[in-house]
């Protein structure tokens, strides 16, 4: 008997023990409320804790990064195009007390920060052209194909002045004051995924087509230009083989015709006179033969013994 | 194969069998110890004993390191091996610290191997379709490999940490292709993944995740698909100019050498024609100074000599011969010149 009232009463000890100890993990803080009423600070420190069995209760809230997924759903930027913008937001409860008082839960937190991020995010976005919103930096675009410097403007699309990054940073700026009263601070705010809406869309890819079609011709009147310079190259080359090699096959001719030339009146210079005679002989070895028909005359050197060997004298 | 089959199914099927008849023992026996008073005492602070046991001792696999919290706090970080803890009032999350995990972007593996298939790219177009520095859209999937650096972040700083790479992610690969051309963003992936490496660990550190991004891996960049086909003239048209030019250039390097032959050859013909000529006239002079040389010494006689055999040499083969006396005058017209020889013979 003594055994099971020493137990009855172990075992009210233990439940008195476990309903007032609770434990903070090192993600969480916790409030004490004592019939939904808060008592005392927020506890952020990890670790064991106790409290006033039944009366009082351990309400949990996240210590670590907390997200947000916004839908803005379309917006027209400032030079009234449409885009379809995806942000998401990480936020903190550092107060939660407040956060507790006014928005309960972590549920009625994401509300409140639909409606305070989603207006500033839509603020921003249509109060500066769609490239403010896509580019970061004023980083030089290579905008076309190597070869085709001439259309290349130094930023068609006009001068960053504000970028993504600053852009998001001023949504955080305007919506972070909102939040202070739910406890909440914003860490970042970032846009995830930004797109034109459908019929935009299409126009854009019409553009697309229409500039690398340009692209494309360009290409191939260059193949063709530079065809033609290889062609007229290679003609003019070979006018000029030729050529040159005309003019030093003349030159060298010439010079030989020289020297020979030099040759002959050098040695037959000595004597014209025998030189013709001798010429004159070989013409008529050449030029006569048997189709030749001869006429002398009696009083010819040749025939000059013909008709006596006395001569004339 | 078959017996290994059937060997395993056996073993199977013992093990199978084998551990509920223990248990059934196990407890049967207890409740016969139970009669027995002491003995039943014993065995329940055995249990006992084994489960404060069970819930000390854990195992952390060598990829991995152990985090502790007591009470809900953390304590300590343990490294691979056989592991002790508080029974009950600590807990122990193992964290793979050298695993390599893998999330994809704008596609999904659906079964890796040799020839990994992809679910179709469509499916996706949410993740990957963005808008480039231009203001045209291209198609981008990325692989993002990462492994966690340091296991108390991972797990205590940030609730739902791969949704938040997840979101980073893309907002930092946004980012950056917001700042290329479309051509940028098809031709220079490296430089892309390179960049959206470095702000997606800055933005990664700044958020306490205890990630360490390893690599970026950029997929096939593209463009959308109803514009592909005009990218694709674009790379047509650029092999047709290099076609356009190499026929050229095959034109060119097929008549050049040729031409350059040919000139060769009349500039060798030419000097050879040089040659002869001056040859020619070095033996002419040389024979016509030889022989002047010796008709210097008796002149008339060697005249003589030259002419009478000129005229022996030539005499002979002429054909019609006609003598004239020197008083004769008009002789041409009794001479049909212009006859053949054969008729001219005939009067003969």
């Amino acid at each position: 008997m003594k055994f099971k009232i020493s137990a009855i009463f172990t075992i009210i000890i233990l439940i008195l023990l476990f309903s007032s100890a609770y434990i903070v993990d090192e993600r969480k803080q916790v409030i004490i409320t004592q019939f939904g009423r808060p008592i005392g600070d927020a506890i952020k420190e990890p670790g064991l804790g106790f409290k006033v069995p039944f009366i009082q209760q351990v309400n949990q809230f996240d210590k670590n990064l907390l997200e947000w997924d916004g839908d803005p759903g379309q917006i027209p930027t400032l030079d009234k195009t449409f885009i379809d913008v995806d942000t998401f937001a990480r936020w903190k409860i550092v107060d939660p007390l407040k956060f507790f008082q006014t928005v309960n839960n972590v549920n009625g937190a994401q509300g409140r920060l639909d409606d305070i991020l989603d207006s500033a995010v839509r603020n921003f976005i249509s109060s500066y052209p769609l490239i403010e919103t896509v580019r970061m930096t004023n980083r030089e675009l290579d905008t076309f194909e190597v070869g085709i410097e001439d259309i290349k403007e130094k930023n068609p699309l006009g001068e960053i002045k504000t970028g993504r990054q600053k852009i998001t940073r001023g949504i955080m700026e305007q919506a972070q004051p909102k939040l202070e009263k739910f406890g909440i601070e914003l860490v970042d705010v970032k846009i995830k995924r930004l797109n034109y809406v459908d019929e935009v869309q299409r126009s854009v890819y019409g553009r697309m087509i229409a500039e690398r079609k340009q692209i494309a011709e360009k290409f191939r009147s260059e193949g063709q230009g530079e065809a033609r310079k290889i062609e007229g190259d290679m003609e003019r080359e070979m006018k000029r083989i030729t050529s040159e090699a005309y003019k030093t096959a003349e030159e060298i001719k010439g010079k030989a015709d020289a020297e020979a030339t030099l040759i002959y009146a050098q040695a037959y210079g000595k004597d014209p006179e025998f030189y013709s005679f001798l010429q004159t002989l070989d013409i008529y070895k050449q030029s006569m033969g048997k189709d030749s028909s001869l006429v002398l005359s009696t009083d010819s050197e040749f025939l000059k013994y013909f008709k006596g060997y006395k001569g004339k004298e | 194969m078959a017996w290994d089959w059937d060997k395993l199914q056996q073993q199977k099927k013992s093990r199978q069998g084998g551990a509920p008849p223990q248990m059934d023992e196990v407890f049967e026996k207890f409740k016969n110890m139970k009669g027995k008073f002491p003995g039943a005492w014993i065995i329940m602070a055995l249990v006992i004993i084994l489960i404060i046991m069970y819930s000390m001792i854990y195992t952390v696999a060598v990829d991995e390191v152990g985090v502790v919290q007591r009470f809900g706090k953390y304590v300590r970080t343990v490294p691979p091996g056989l592991n002790f803890k508080l029974p009950f009032i600590e807990k122990a999350t193992k964290v793979k610290v050298r695993y390599v995990y893998k999330e994809e972007f704008g596609f999904k593996t659906l079964e890796a191997g040799i020839r990994t298939r992809y679910a179709s790219e469509t499916g996706f177009l949410d993740e990957s379709l963005m808008l480039t520095g231009d203001l045209n859209v291209a198609v981008v999937p990325w692989i993002v490999q990462f492994r966690i650096k340091d296991p108390f972040n991972y797990l205590f700083k940030v609730k739902d940490v791969r949704s938040t790479l997840r979101d980073l992610s893309e907002s930092t690969m946004r980012l950056v292709v917001g700042d290329r051309s479309i051509n940028e963003v098809i031709s220079k992936r490296e430089e892309i993944a390179a960049q959206a490496k470095e702000l997606l660990q800055k933005e990664l550190d700044e958020a306490e995740t205890g990630i360490n991004v390893t690599t970026i891996e950029m997929k096939k960049t593209n463009v959308p698909e109803p514009v592909q086909p005009s990218f694709n003239e674009v790379n047509q048209a650029i092999q047709d100019k290099e076609k356009m030019i190499y026929q050229a250039k095959e034109e060119y390097n097929k008549l050049i050498p040729q031409a350059k032959g040919q000139a060769e050859k009349t500039i060798k013909a030419a000097e050879g024609y040089a040659l002869e000529r001056v040859n020619n006239a070095k033996g002419d002079t040389s024979r016509f100074l030889a022989l002047y040389e010796e008709y210097s010494k008796a002149k008339d006689v060697t005249k003589r000599r030259l002419y009478l055999e000129a005229l022996k040499d030539v005499y002979p083969k002429l054909g019609d011969k006609y003598i004239v006396d020197s008083q004769m005058k008009n002789l041409l017209p009794l001479l049909n010149l212009g006859q053949t020889t054969g008729n001219a013979g005939g009067k003969k």
